[in-house]
């Protein structure tokens, strides 16, 4: 259980940064912080005590490794995930660069005051 | 079991200075270290497909923050924080908490993977026909290639997609044009 409440609690760090700070790159590494804490959940759900990687070896009867290895359906679909979030970090700083060559900085706040 | 806690807590602590240090360059080596901590979290918890790409995602990520901030003489990144902010943040935190710990009880206890909680899961199926039907001897790779294969299509189109706007955001001759750029 506490495995799970230390990713509960890299989850709300994340949350903490994305409201409560005002700088644009310091909310895109909030973003980030939480899709690791999703990513390390999601894995941790899988995890089996003392388990071991999804790969069948020579030599290994089928009903041994069923007993052993843990869950790939999580490992697959966390992949997946972690390779898209590459992509839309991409496009949130693509994004900030824009506006701070429109503006000249990163603060939202600031950026509010300045439109028009 | 001890050594993943240590991981997750090094992952955390590192997450915090991320948060709150004031230098661009400390703050984004230090969001590094949460990905770097959690790739070797991710070895022993038997995923070492996943451990290789979060490895491979984080380098890119820094390169990528780098660029856009001390590329450009932005060396503080100071988030000055709001006051009313903070405490709804602190009512968020702890709603979150309350939720967590009232769920809690229905997770499955850690060590006891949810394949083995519920009956006839996808999991087994994968784990039983993964070589025989699929002909590669790694699990993760036949669900990602062989038995989800379109998943990982869709996963292409959504990349595709955000590589597309990123490049269309930073190509300065497209706002140029339109007359958005005013330097």
């Amino acid at each position: 259980m506490l495995t799970y409440l230390l990713a509960f609690i890299l989850f709300a760090v994340g949350l903490y940064s994305v409201i409560n700070k005002r700088n644009l790159i310091k909310i895109i590494m909030g973003v980030i912080i939480m899709e690791h804490a999703v990513n390390a959940f999601l894995i941790l759900v899988g995890y089996r005590m003392s388990g071991e990687a999804p790969i069948v070896e020579e030599g290994v009867s089928i009903s041994e490794f069923l007993s052993t290895a843990v869950d790939p359906l999580p490992q697959a679909l966390v992949i997946t995930s972690i390779v898209i979030s590459l992509g839309v970090v991409a496009l949130m700083v693509g994004l900030a660069i824009r506006l701070y060559q429109h503006y000249g900085t990163f603060d939202i706040t600031e950026i509010r005051k300045l439109r028009g | 079991m001890v050594l993943i806690q240590v991981f997750l807590v090094f992952a955390i602590i590192a997450a915090l200075v991320a948060v709150e240090a004031p230098s661009a360059l400390s703050s984004i080596i230090s969001l590094g270290a949460v990905g770097f901590g959690l790739s070797i979290a991710f070895l022993w918890l038997g995923a070492p497909d996943i451990a290789i790409t979060q490895v491979v995602v984080e380098i890119v990520t820094l390169v990528i923050l780098i660029r856009a901030t001390i590329a450009r003489g932005v060396t503080e990144i100071r988030g000055n924080e709001s006051k009313t902010l903070l405490i709804g943040s602190l009512i968020l935190f702890g709603l979150g908490s309350a939720f967590f710990a009232n769920y809690l009880s229905d997770f499955p206890e850690f060590g006891k993977s949810a394949m083995e909680t519920f009956s006839n899961p996808a999991s087994q199926f994968y784990l039983k026909f993964g070589l025989d039907k699929a002909g590669g001897p790694n699990i993760v790779n036949d669900i990602l290639l062989d038995f989800r294969a379109f998943d990982t299509l869709g996963e292409a189109t959504v990349l595709f997609a955000a590589i597309l706007g990123a490049i269309t955001l930073l190509n300065r001759k497209v706002f140029v044009d339109s007359g958005e750029e005013k330097q």
